[in-house]
């Protein structure tokens, strides 16, 4: 009891770390995609936790709402729509490159891990009080979070919202039956 | 410490026990006033007016059997069996962050009992209500593709699309009203609404943010499922969409959730629109007669919107799916940002 | 931060401001409106140039701006009036093309439009977070541009490819920069460079985010082995995008390769120079060895972008002050050389992808002397032969490695640069010494705006060939920037 209380944030962080690496190995081996999508959610959910732990709530919201809440439901949205039921077994894991894959994440993973664990990682430890620091005053993460993002990162902030912009011209340019091009006008010509 | 945990547990039971003694109420109202409104009877053969067809109800739910769809098994059965439960889980814990009556200070067993509120420091406020109550889909998308029915899948993709498209909208609208507060906690946002303009006109934000306030009550319509954008059940397309192969209490667990929404629906536009327990004009006494007061204030407006959405749902024709389609991107959200947009504007104009 | 510190951000604002008008005039003017569309976004490009030389310079040395998000100096600067000068020069190119297309002209002027606030942002980001949204504001518009006719099976195959690979790199870059950050706490690049420097001894998981993030931007401007993307994306995107996505973005993307790696990563040039020697030289020697063997024009122009890239980043491997220099120089004469010969791709292709094989090239000098003499400024300038400002280009870099002490870098540069005059010559010797009767070669469409374009090209090829002090001049004053001195 006393080491559960002692390493409460600890063994909170390895159980949702384990479960968000286990809901991203469902992702990819499911054959359902409906249950490679969900299992993503418990990834995004499990998270979304993790941020708590770290006392970033405002992201942990986020990442709910926007994540689990929004994305997820549009990617179920489009497997259902379409009606995937199975994938085929090659598109599952492409058999030539299976192998290859496992060895270059493990490769990757193994790096990242030693990198990791011979490097120090500078990022402050458990200052709670750093991720809800408004110009000297503790307020909140979620005011934290607004006072860098319109202030010190407002051009990326605002770049973002035109890459946004972009990417919905491209849906539109892309998937608009366009009148012109429809009826045939100056197809010939190429 | 035993003290603060036993006003939490306190809360959580008075909290949950009332939402679900709601339900059955609201079942009585809904088919009462539907009958009202469509001037016939109703239910009105066990007990006066018909006050005890809902325990009847609940006694044939609970003896029903309990039936799962052929073919469904594996990984899907788990599935189908799962999501009433969440409909349930979401809808009940979504109102921990709504607080329900003013708190003057109280005590009880020597702690403060920190507001009506069942989560009070949670700082997120209504970004989290906004969060959880995102997952409802779940069970709505979830129920659709186990209960392996075309009619049922088709609910599930009608609620995907639909409960992201309002939810847009519903979230656009708030920010007006958080806005004028600034803060995330709705305690806040019903302490500023207390007071008068002029000596008369009170200071809910329903008076200046009217095209917030109607965003967010249609949205709150479409959000939980209720007639005119019932679309993922519709009766009349869908046999009833997502449950149609669910029975007794799995059913009742979606229909339970269902009334508990609405009362957290009717909850958020009493404390952002119409001033949560406040009146103008009226001082609440202090101790504990003061937060009786104020709960009760808060109750009748509740309510109210309970009442106005069985009114809307006996009066109003049900939408095709593209024109609430229609209606959500091209109507609702463009209204909600001009509702922030004006009041970014006027805050702006009256800091200059 | 007041409304007085956007001032410096006016051109960008005015450009994005511009892409959303010309987006909603292109839905009213429809088809019918492409020139005025494009007309306008040239105009606005115009404009947005003025007013970067008017609002954007620094006063005195470099300005850290907007919470140390952008920063003022002379290479930004430099990097800016290219990629506006390349942007104005394919958009007045598409012109034409765009007409006989059947697609309009609203979003692809718009999209060029952002894309080209994006590689603004990239060449005065001063941290890596501004760095990053404006290489995918960039790179996002390009992958649509390059779909853009996409009822052509080549365009949608290129775009799919140019974005799925495009995503992969910036996937790793991200990666990289968490990396960094996650060790070095700052995203800042003069706060990276400082952390760098105090460093002893480099910290494993700093050292793999410098890898990745390398990984990353060699994958942007194609260098071996992230290459593979190139020719594909050349050769199925439409050809004013082609020549467009070979020019700006390019520039675009070394001017943050020089940034990231000469600003911020420069304690430890050591550990990354070897890598980028090695991936200099393969590019070199792979890319004009693949280019040998095409037969399409525009696959073969891939090559030679792929190989001018190897070119460029020896200048990253000397990692001097000239080296610095000489990058920014490479660029813009690149960009005009790159340019005018896609140019005459553009006026071949008037059947669809016909014109486009080397073969199609054949006897031009009989029927179009002016236009073979064009080409053949284009082809001597991208071999590097003198008086063409590409012969300037090389020298500079060339000399900038071997003064850094890399002479076998250099050799093999010269080697390959030889090698490189072989499949030149393969369009030269077609254009002068076939007569092309026997095989119908492609016939050249009148575009005079196209053609203008092109002896813009062909006077700056040869003027900075001849001429090229004022450009040395302006591109040695960007090196106060990275404080290389």
């Amino acid at each position: 009891m006393a080491f559960l209380v002692a390493h409460f944030t600890q063994i909170v962080f390895y159980v949702l770390a384990l479960l968000a690496v286990l809901g991203g190995i469902g992702v990819v081996t499911f054959k359902n995609p409906v249950h490679s999508a969900l299992s993503l959610l418990g990834t995004f959910l499990m998270v979304a936790g993790l941020f708590v732990l770290r006392h970033a709530e405002f992201l942990a919201a986020v990442q709910v709402l926007v994540y689990a809440g929004g994305i997820m439901v549009l990617f179920l949205f489009v497997i259902m729509l379409v009606n995937v039921k199975k994938l085929q077994p090659e598109a599952v894991f492409l058999s030539a490159q299976a192998p290859m894959a496992v060895l270059a994440g493990v490769l990757v993973g193994a790096l990242v891990a030693f990198g990791l664990l011979a490097g120090k990682l500078a990022a402050a430890g458990g200052v709670p009080a750093a991720l809800q620091t408004v110009d000297g005053k503790v307020l909140g993460n979620t005011e934290a979070v607004g006072w860098l993002l319109y202030r010190q990162y407002l051009v990326p902030f605002e770049v973002v919202s035109v890459v946004l912009l972009v990417a919905m011209v491209g849906a539109i340019v892309f998937g608009l039956k366009s009148a012109s091009l429809d009826r045939g006008e100056g197809r010939a010509e190429r | 410490m035993w003290a603060e945990i036993l006003v939490i547990v306190i809360k959580v039971v008075v909290v949950s026990s009332v939402l679900l003694t709601l339900v059955p109420i609201m079942v009585w109202v809904e088919r009462r006033g539907a009958a009202m409104i469509q001037d016939r009877l109703g239910p009105n053969r066990v007990g006066p007016f018909g006050l005890l067809q809902p325990i009847v109800d609940a006694v044939k739910l609970i003896t029903k059997e309990d039936l799962t769809p052929s073919g469904v098994k594996g990984v899907d059965r788990l599935l189908y069996l799962l999501a009433p439960s969440i409909a349930l889980v979401v809808a009940i814990s979504v109102f921990i962050a709504v607080p329900f009556g003013f708190d003057p200070g109280l005590k009880l067993f020597g702690h403060a009992i920190d507001g009506f509120i069942v989560a009070p420091n949670l700082n997120l406020g209504i970004l989290y209500i906004f969060a959880i109550a995102s997952l409802g889909v779940y069970s709505v998308v979830l129920a659709g593709w186990a209960s392996n029915n075309k009619y049922s899948l088709m609910g599930g993709i009608r609620a995907s699309a639909q409960m992201v498209s309002y939810e847009l909208a519903m979230t656009i609208s708030v920010v007006g009203v958080l806005m004028v507060s600034g803060s995330f906690g709705l305690q806040d946002v019903v302490l500023h609404q207390s007071g008068t303009w002029f000596g008369f006109i009170p200071r809910w934000n329903v008076f200046p943010q009217i095209i917030g306030a109607i965003t967010f009550i249609v949205a709150a319509f479409a959000e939980t499922n209720r007639l005119p954008f019932d679309l993922v059940e519709a009766e009349a397309e869908l046999v009833v969409g997502y449950h149609t192969e669910y029975s007794s209490m799995r059913f009742a667990a979606f229909f339970m959730s269902e009334y508990v929404n609405m009362v957290t629906a009717s909850s958020l536009i009493v404390i952002l629109f119409f001033g949560g327990w406040t009146l103008p004009g009226f001082a609440t006494p202090a101790g504990w007669l003061g937060a009786l007061v104020s709960i009760g204030i808060f109750a009748v407006k509740v309510a109210f919107f309970l009442w106005f959405f069985v009114w809307v749902r006996w009066t109003l024709p049900r939408f095709r799916f593209d024109q609430l389609m229609a209606l959500g991107w091209k109507t609702m959200i463009p209204l909600a940002v001009l509702n922030f947009l004006l009041v970014g504007a006027g805050m702006a104009l009256r800091n200059l | 931060m007041s409304l007085s510190d956007f001032i410096p951000f006016v051109p960008e604002i005015f450009l994005a401001a511009a892409g959303l008008g010309i987006l909603l005039a292109g839905i009213t003017l429809g088809k019918k409106g492409v020139r005025t569309l494009i007309g306008s976004g040239v105009a606005a490009l115009i404009v947005t140039a003025v007013l970067v030389w008017v609002f954007g310079r620094p006063q005195g040395g470099p300005q850290v701006i907007l919470g140390g998000m952008l920063v003022l100096d002379n290479l930004a600067v430099f990097f800016k009036l290219i990629m506006i000068a390349a942007s104005i020069i394919a958009l007045i190119m598409s012109a034409g093309f765009l007409e006989r297309s059947p697609y309009g002209g609203g979003e692809y002027t718009s999209l060029v439009l952002f894309a080209t606030v994006g590689m603004m942002v990239m060449a005065s980001g001063a941290n890596l977070a501004s760095l990053y949204v404006g290489l995918e504001l960039m790179a996002l518009s390009v992958y649509i541009l390059v779909g853009y006719f996409k009822l052509e099976v080549k365009s949608n195959e290129a775009a799919v490819k140019y974005f799925v690979l495009g995503a992969l790199s910036s996937g790793i870059l991200v990666y990289g920069i968490s990396l960094v950050y996650g060790t070095l706490g700052t995203l800042d690049l003069r706060g990276i460079h400082q952390a760098l420097a105090g460093m002893a001894k480099l910290n494993w998981a700093a050292g793999l985010g410098i890898v990745l993030v390398g990984f990353g931007m060699l994958f942007k401007v194609a260098i071996v082995p992230f290459h593979v993307w190139t020719p594909d994306a050349y050769e199925g995107a439409p050809t004013p995008v082609t020549a467009f996505i070979s020019v700006g973005p390019k520039a675009a993307a070394f001017a943050m390769f020089l940034r990231i790696f000469l600003g911020a990563f420069e304690p430890n040039i050591a550990a990354w120079r070897t890598v980028m020697w090695v991936a200099a030289a393969a590019t070199m020697i792979f890319a004009n060895t693949a280019a040998l063997t095409q037969n399409n024009v525009k696959r073969m122009l891939a090559y030679s972008s792929i190989a001018h890239a190897g070119y460029a980043l020896m200048g990253i491997v000397a990692g001097t002050a000239m080296g610095l220099w000489s990058v920014m120089l490479y660029m813009l004469i690149y960009t005009f050389m790159n340019l005018g010969a896609f140019g005459f791709v553009i006026l071949l292709e008037s059947r669809g992808y016909a014109g486009e094989t080397i073969q199609d090239y054949a006897g031009l000098a009989k029927r179009h002397p002016a236009a073979a003499a064009g080409m053949l400024v284009f082809m001597l300038g991208l071999a590097g032969i003198p008086p063409t400002a590409g012969f300037m280009g090389k020298l500079y870099v060339f000399a900038a490695a071997v003064q850094a002490g890399y002479v076998g870098l250099t050799v093999i540069a010269v080697v390959m640069s030889a090698v490189s005059l072989f499949y030149y010559f393969r369009i030269v010797v077609q254009m002068y010494l076939h007569d092309g009767e026997e095989d119908e070669p492609a016939e050249l469409i009148r575009d005079r705006w196209v053609e203008a374009m092109i002896f813009v090209c062909v006077a700056a090829t040869l003027f900075i060939g001849v001429y090229p002090g004022p450009m040395v001049g302006w591109a040695r004053a960007g090196i106060s920037a990275l404080g290389l001195g």
